[in-house]
């Protein structure tokens, strides 16, 4: 455990929290005036740690929803992590053990997996343990003390600042990606095919259209898949 | 124990185990180079699939969005300070809603 990388992965995270606190606001205010108890919300962002399947499993709670409805809807919201993590496990350092990974696994979301990517890219850098830990230490506090705030407090936000906070996440990663595509082209096109691709499943009406989180893994592999093919050999980074 | 309770516990049980498996499973696996390739790319394109069209949706209403997804990108083609670019994307729907809703 290095401390300096530590502290590191801590300032990194910041922007994370910064735009996880007032939804998760949101989050805490919903939980409690959808009349679930407290315990339920705090558990929730505890355990689960994936914002938009929470808000999912709270509007479905309060519509009486079963559990394994409740559960298997989590389930497909939250299945493009595994995307993610497969991703994220080449870019760990090697000899980080089977517990540490095990430990960091439980807080890849799409914000600290995104930032954790791009992170070290330019010199082909790994990723050490504290690093990741301080970023998702950071990040799952946020989002925790966000929760509670929601829920014992109500909004302490003014609507309209809670409002445009709605946008802070995108605008994050707008700001990872907007370096990325102008040092490679290669990058750029798998960007932009993404986005083509999950515009078309969305507005298309020939195009069949899923949840949420399947349309994200579907557009995502389309785009990884086309650069696989255009680009076989070249650096990322010329 | 609740119902509640354990449909919750249920939830971070299938959240985890996605997130893990790959994690723990590929250290020692070793790759084609064209998957390794194909992974190297999923945060890219993961990025643009979150950000499109999502962020349109993001904020009181499409054009407060636009706004400051404009603002926003504008910064980052100068400053890779992503305090900064957050602040100027919520700055630019701020600025919105407040003058034209």
């Amino acid at each position: 455990m290095k401390k300096s990388f530590f502290i590191e992965g801590i300032k990194q995270g910041l922007p994370i929290a910064l735009g996880y606190i007032p939804i998760a606001i949101a989050f805490g205010i919903l939980t409690a005036s959808e009349g679930l108890s407290y315990l339920t919300g705090m558990l929730m962002s505890l355990t689960v740690f994936a914002g938009a399947s929470q808000f999912v499993a709270v509007n479905l709670m309060s519509l009486g929803a079963a559990s394994g409805e409740i559960i298997l809807t989590t389930f497909i919201l939250n299945f493009r992590h595994f995307l993610m993590s497969a991703s994220l496990s080449q870019r760990l350092e090697e000899s980080t053990p089977k517990l540490s990974r095990s430990i960091l696994s439980f807080g890849i979301t799409d914000e600290t997996f995104s930032l954790a990517s791009v992170t070290n890219l330019d010199d082909n850098k790994k990723l050490s343990f504290s690093f990741l830990l301080g970023l998702m230490l950071v990040s799952f506090t946020a989002w925790n003390a966000g929760t509670w705030v929601g829920l014992f407090m109500g909004n302490i936000l003014p609507d309209i600042l809670q409002n445009s906070m709605g946008i802070a996440l995108y605008v994050m990663f707008i700001g990872l990606l907007v370096p990325a595509l102008k040092s490679s082209i290669p990058i750029a096109v798998v960007a932009l095919t993404a986005m083509l691709a999950h515009s078309a499943i969305t507005f298309v009406p020939w195009i069949p259209s899923f949840s949420t989180g399947w349309n994200i893994i579907l557009s995502t592999m389309v785009g990884a898949f086309l650069g696989t093919i255009l680009f076989p050999k070249e650096d990322l980074h010329e | 124990m609740n119902n509640t309770i354990l449909i919750v516990l249920g939830m971070a049980v299938v959240t985890y185990i996605p997130r893990m498996l790959p994690m723990v499973l590929m250290q020692k696996l070793r790759l084609q180079p064209y998957i390794k390739r194909f992974l190297s790319f999923i945060p890219f394109a993961a990025l643009g699939a979150l950000i499109f069209p999502e962020i349109l949706y993001s904020t009181e209403s499409i054009p407060s969005s636009l706004v400051g997804a404009f603002l926003a990108v504008l910064v980052a083609l100068f400053s890779k300070n992503l305090i900064l670019i957050v602040l100027s994307g919520i700055f630019g729907s701020f600025l919105y809603q407040l003058l034209f809703l």
